[in-house]
């Protein structure tokens, strides 16, 4: 039953993660309506003026100094990173299980998904 | 329309949104972008990068309810989504290069597709059970399943097949900002001979990394809007939540006809949008 506790494990920790990023998500959410809650888009062309919501470390940044936006795309960033830490651990339970296939599959994954958020130009 | 209604507007929508395709057991995901490009004139490529990062929400969300039942397979999703992350990615990749009217067509016929099997789809197929064939063995794809109380035991075949589909699946999450669960479940359940239960619940293991790998060059792109994605995650999360605590009480059957057929006039009105060219 070593491959159920594993997914449980698993699945618990994909949930914290979630809840985590939506607390995030939410803090900002209020923050930028308090302070933009009147402002008009035109969200039919708008474009994302801040090329640092782009980049991980412009994210960072931005949301270490309170901007709005930034706090809500870094809580996007860790909701992204839910299935990312899940292949990774996964990659971890198969190489204690000895599953030397496995470990390879997982690792594969693991590198399509770090490839397409690292660069992904 | 000022910040404030566009996000209330937003999260109510998806809200509901999440709701209904928590009860049908169809994603959220479906509608979201035909409401936000339709209704309220959203460019369409950000309402596709708010879309993935709702359906990572829900995916990983539920993955701890559906390991306790005992159904998915870690293996048979691990291998497979080698398959579904490139794909996811190519799909992303392809979008950038896409013009909007052929997105919001592709789009339409996906919905044709849902909408069918919302209103004539049954579940509970009876499941042929078969012996793994020799790359399936090689590959230790088979396992067991609760069923009648004890461990039923089944077998897998057909493994390139579904990778091949699985391929495609992934591409079309990419491209479109949605689960495509039907796409797998079909790769899993009809060409890989996997059980009905064991295909439907790998399958939502398997989206929420599919979808991440999309949402990474979305990102990179700026296709992904905190003052879209926002309302959209949160809503949907709230909505899929309740969904599922009022499942047991909920007339499943007429909401997925209601469902079906809000999601058949999503499909006319996208490819008609789509066609004379205003999304």
């Amino acid at each position: 039953m070593d491959d159920v506790r594993l997914e449980t494990f698993i699945g618990n920790l994909l949930r914290a993660g979630v809840l985590l990023a939506a607390f995030v998500v939410l803090s900002g959410g209020i923050l930028y309506l308090l302070q933009h809650h009147a402002a008009t888009l035109s969200y039919g062309h708008f474009t994302l003026e801040s090329t640092a919501l782009r980049s991980l470390a412009g994210i960072v940044h931005l949301a270490l100094h309170g901007n709005s936006l930034g706090i809500m795309q870094f809580g996007l960033v860790l909701l992204i990173a839910t299935p990312v830490a899940r292949v990774a651990l996964a990659v971890a339970g198969f190489y204690l299980e000895h599953d030397r296939l496995y470990v390879v599959i997982s690792l594969i994954v693991l590198a399509v998904l770090l490839y397409s958020l690292i660069d992904g130009h | 329309m000022t910040a404030i209604t566009f996000t209330l507007l937003v999260g109510s929508i998806s809200a509901l949104a999440g709701f209904l395709g928590a009860l049908t057991g169809l994603g959220g995901g479906v509608v979201i972008v035909p409401v936000l490009t339709l209704a309220l004139g959203v460019d369409i490529k950000y309402a596709i990068g708010a879309s993935l990062v709702s359906v990572i929400a829900t995916s990983s969300g539920a993955a701890a309810a559906y390991v306790k039942e005992g159904y998915s397979n870690i293996r048979i999703g691990m291998l497979l989504e080698i398959a579904t992350t490139i794909g996811a990615v190519i799909g992303a990749y392809l979008a950038g290069f896409t013009s909007t009217h052929i997105i919001a067509i592709i789009f339409g016929l996906v919905l044709v597709q849902s909408a069918y099997q919302s209103l004539f789809s049954s579940n509970g197929i009876a499941d042929n059970l078969v012996n793994s064939d020799k790359l399936a063995r090689w590959l230790r794809l088979g396992s067991d399943f609760p069923l009648r109380g004890t461990r039923q035991e089944y077998g897998v075949q057909n493994v390139p097949t579904g990778f091949g589909l699985m391929f495609g699946a992934g591409a079309l999450s990419g491209l479109l900002g949605i689960g495509s669960g039907a796409v797998k479940v079909i790769a899993m359940d009809r060409a890989m001979k996997i059980p009905f239960k064991v295909s439907t619940t790998t399958s939502n293991f398997m989206i929420g990394v599919t979808a991440a790998a999309s949402a990474g060059v979305y990102l990179s792109r700026g296709y992904i809007d905190p003052r879209v994605a926002m309302p959209v995650m949160l809503g949907v999360l709230a909505g899929a939540f309740l969904g599922t605590k009022v499942l047991v009480h909920a007339p499943v059957r007429l909401l997925r006809i209601v469902f079906g057929l809000v999601i058949a006039v999503l499909a006319i009105e996208m490819i008609i949008n789509g066609i004379t060219g205003r999304v």
